[in-house]
């Protein structure tokens, strides 16, 4: 103990905060320089920053296949691309919209957002954060490796045996697809729990759990849904590419499997999966209403339960997937009662939002455009959900254009228009830049108009019979026409978000002004600290006492004190009423989560390939979980000097 | 998961109180760490132990699915000897004891007696193991053989790899206690591994009884 007590006296932080503390806590968060400090950071805002750019590169993958595909259907009897590339193209873009950019990036918003949102110095458990987000790096781009060499898989993103299963894909098409899904779903699953312990424990001391922001709410909802449907998925495809690997039956009739049992699973987790990316999108819009509108959101307390109310119906919807199979008509009965049921808690957001925008003083900027804009869109994806909700209009329309038109109506009226907003609204914290509001005004209009054009067209293409993924068709279908505009209408939203790109560049690069701590005079948290945060977000964290604490005349204690500004330190509250409840200690900044990753890939990928790669891939990523979590000398006895018993 | 609620007398001890100084709220008093559901680490357990729960619980729906359509169950005609899993689930109850005695020591943070149970439960996790391995051969159907073959070795395997991940997790942590100076945070880690335990010795009966039982009654 002699090192112990040679070193500085421990330096704990005042209120306000001295220089010399505020350097020092600057320097204990900062993540170390150089390449390998790049590789090694935990901080939460450097890796929800990675998160989103990455679920945005898929995103701009995704819409470039898409873009390929308009193009292929913009004209009859099209030559350009043929049936092989074709069947990747949609699978590919659909995978990659769902699986690599609509899912991860709502978790990306968050955990940047959830921890400045409740007064927190950093998300929980920072160094599996970080190994989450390489491992939803690597399997992202296995997957367009396996893309570009020709073995992108081509059995449509939601994979149904038996045309996903040995027999007719052969080769490794649907390998790499299946293991995709293993990558994305591990990464899910641990930024769930890396969220709900956050914001259970982690809340700045006064922050009750009525006193939690909606945004972060709609996240704690999310992660919930997400521990309990993605475990179904994630056995799915490991039973997928066992039955074409090593030779199960899971899904395979001749030999007891049932490949039903495929789309049961699969929905059982695919049809959350769309409120897994609405509700955060609810979230966003919930944040970002009352700051707009100028007054506290309408029905705040009505808005949180329509949003747990909203989790668990998600869970009784997966059969109006499966109306077209062999399922008993009063089994069907019972999901259309609930497809339509789980309207009404939306409807009742919607109504609160209403009311807190008829009661506000409005203030018109790019991100309520967008929200404005998602009000628009969603309502048709809406109305097109319920029509599809009831089985003989289904079967109707089932596998045609009009479900096409429907879930990008939902998905991007639902989740992408409010994503938009919310990139709009928290850029300046993010970057320390305002985004141009002309240029944001530019790439609304484009993106509403464009959006409007490629879509709508498709119900009327779905109500004449066009049959979606399929890579062309006769000039006698009388289809060109619209096909044409929809084509258009995908370069025009294209060139809105080419807009948004340049808007990005622009600021970031060359725009010199800066923008204040709160440039809406917004009333949340993370407002209350500059743009960008600090490194640590909060000197000294602070105490709250109401619901939108920067709206409020302040509490008569207002920060806490007394946290070593050496190591980093944070504070647990407890779990309901954020009482303080211990001094928590963060890990330092670590290679291992990198590495652990990278081996994590390699046995993944190898196992692809053999059988026995499958065992002998395990033993690295074992060390590699070994060495993360063995205790590192000096940070212990560094930590051991602010130890204090319970 | 949902934890209960917390009283405010459990939440901040009362000997070590967050004090208002001024208008600040002064945390230096406070504990570093604390067990169970005070822990971060007791969070982030229940939430793989949610994760898993569900994992587990669709093995078994996908279990009664397969049975429920198949004309003949078990389809390769043989049942799994009742001799190893039933040894397996003596010795996993029996385990439950010196897992409680080590997180107990945890607990109370005697280092010499964590580590006595920590040597004691990674015995037991060996005996499980090597029980374990004999369970695979006496299943009497090949994962490849049909369906019942496929979904009895997939669960089995499941609740393995919990099995050994575990066993391994207790090795690494008995030789962490001699990795100076041990940190109060450890015996938070050597508690909640202990707790992860309970969860591999629970999630064992209603397996058990699927395996063994599914393929008789």
């Amino acid at each position: 103990m002699s090192e112990v007590a040679a070193a500085a006296p421990p330096m704990r932080n005042a209120v306000p905060p001295t220089p010399a503390q505020l350097a020092a806590l600057e320097n204990t968060w900062s993540d170390p320089p150089g390449l390998v400090g790049w590789l090694m950071a935990v901080n939460h805002k450097a890796i929800g920053r990675r998160f989103i750019v990455t679920a945005f590169g898929f995103f701009a993958a995704g819409g470039i296949l898409a873009l390929l595909m308009r193009i292929q259907l913009a004209r009859p009897d099209s030559k350009l691309i043929g049936p092989d590339l074709y069947n990747q193209l949609f699978t590919m873009h659909g995978t990659t919209m769902m699986f690599l950019f609509a899912v991860p990036v709502m978790q990306a918003m968050a955990v940047y957002l959830v921890p400045l949102m409740i007064g927190a110095r950093s998300i929980a458990f920072p160094r599996l954060n970080a190994f989450a987000y390489w491992i939803y790096l690597f399997g992202g781009v296995m997957l367009y490796v396996a893309f570009v060499l020709n073995v992108g898989p081509d059995a449509g993103w939601f994979s149904y045996p038996p045309l996903a299963g040995p027999d007719y894909s052969p080769g490794k098409r649907v390998d790499f697809w299946a293991q995709l899904i293993t990558f994305t779903e591990l990464s899910g699953l641990l930024e769930a729990v890396i969220v709900v312990t956050t914001v259970f424990k982690l809340r700045a001391p006064g922050m009750t759990l009525d006193r939690i922001p909606l945004f972060v709410w709609a996240m704690l909802v999310t992660a919930f849904m997400v521990m309990f449907a993605m475990p179904a998925v994630m056995l799915a495809s490991s039973a997928l590419i066992m039955d074409r690997l090593v030779g199960t039956h899971f899904f395979n009739p001749a030999e007891g499997g049932d490949a039903l049992l495929w789309q049961h699973l699969f929905w059982f987790f695919g049809h959350p999966e769309v409120y897994f990316i609405f509700i955060p999108a609810l979230g966003f819009v919930s944040a970002i209403i009352p700051t707009f509108a100028r007054r506290p959101m309408f029905g705040h307390d009505a808005i949180v339960l329509s949003l747990i109310t909203t989790g668990f119906l998600s869970f009784g919807l997966w059969v109006h997937h499966m109306f077209a199979t062999n399922l008993p008509e009063l089994g069907k009965s019972f999901f259309t009662a609930m497809s339509f049921m789980i309207a009404i808690p939306t409807a009742l957001q919607i109504f609160c939002w209403i009311a807190t925008i008829a009661a506000g003083r409005l203030v018109m900027r790019t991100p309520f455009l967008f929200v404005l804009g998602f009000f628009f869109i969603l309502m048709i994806g809406g109305l097109t959900g319920v029509m599809l909700g009831s089985v003989p209009l289904d079967l109707q329309v089932h596998d045609t254009y009009f479900v096409v038109a429907h879930l990008h109506y939902v998905l991007i009226g639902g989740a992408v228009f409010p994503l938009f907003a919310a990139l709009y609204y928290w850029f300046p914290k993010v970057t320390g830049k305002m985004l141009s509001e002309r240029l944001g005004r530019w790439h609304f209009g484009l993106f509403f108009i464009g959006v409007n054009l490629t879509f709508f067209p498709m119900h009327i293409l779905g109500l004449h019979g066009m049959p979606r993924r399929i890579y062309t068709y006769g000039a006698e279908t009388g289809w060109e026409a619209l096909s044409l505009v929809s084509a258009a209408g995908q370069v025009i939203n294209d060139l809105g978000t080419l807009l948004f790109a340049i808007n990005l560049v622009r600021t970031v690069f060359f725009k010199s002004e800066r923008a204040s701590a709160d440039p809406w005079g917004a009333g949340t948290l993370e407002w209350s600290v500059a743009s960008p945060p600090p490194k640590c977000n909060f000197f000294a964290l602070p105490v709250v006492a109401s619901r939108e604490p920067l709206w409020s005349p302040p509490a008569e204690v207002t920060h806490v004190q007394g946290l070593s500004a050496q190591i980093r330190e944070g504070l647990t509250t407890t779990v309901i009423d954020a009482l303080p409840d211990t001094r928590y200690a963060y890990p330092a900044p670590e290679i291992w989560p990198f590495v652990a990753a990278l081996s994590v890939t390699i046995w993944l990928v190898w196992s692809v390939w053999s059988v026995p790669g499958f065992a002998w891939g395990l033993i690295p990523p074992a060390l590699a979980f070994l060495l993360w979590y063995w205790p590192n000398k000096k940070e212990a006895i560094e930590e051991l000097k602010w130890e204090g018993e319970p | 998961m949902g934890g209960r609620a917390v009283t405010r007398r459990e939440a901040t001890p009362a000997s070590v109180p967050a004090v208002r100084k001024g208008d600040a709220l002064d945390v230096s008093g406070l504990p570093s760490y604390g067990f169970a559901h005070r822990s971060l680490m007791w969070w982030g357990n229940a939430g793989m132990m949610t994760i898993e729960g569900v994992a587990f619980g669709f093995m078994i729906v996908i279990y009664f699915y397969l049975r429920d359509i198949a004309r003949v169950w078990p389809d390769s005609g043989r049942v799994p000897d009742l001799l190893f899993g039933t040894i397996n689930l003596g010795v996993i109850l029996a385990s439950a004891w010196p897992n409680y005695l080590a997180q107990k020591a945890a607990q109370d943070r005697s280092l010499l007696r964590v580590r006595l149970w920590l040597y004691v439960c990674s015995l037991f996790g060996i005996a499980l193991c090597a029980v374990r391995w004999f369970e695979f051969t006496a299943l009497n159907v090949r994962w490849d053989d049909g369906a019942y073959g496929s979904v009895v070795w997939v669960l089995l395997g499941l609740h393995s790899f919990n099995l050994v991940t575990d066993v391994l997790d207790t090795f690494v942590l008995t030789a962490v206690t001699y990795s100076k100076p041990v940190e109060g945070k450890r015996y938070v880690d050597i508690a909640e591994n202990c707790g992860y335990w309970y969860f591999v010795v629970l999630t064992w009966l209603p397996i058990y009884a699927v395996i063994y039982f599914g393929a008789r009654i």
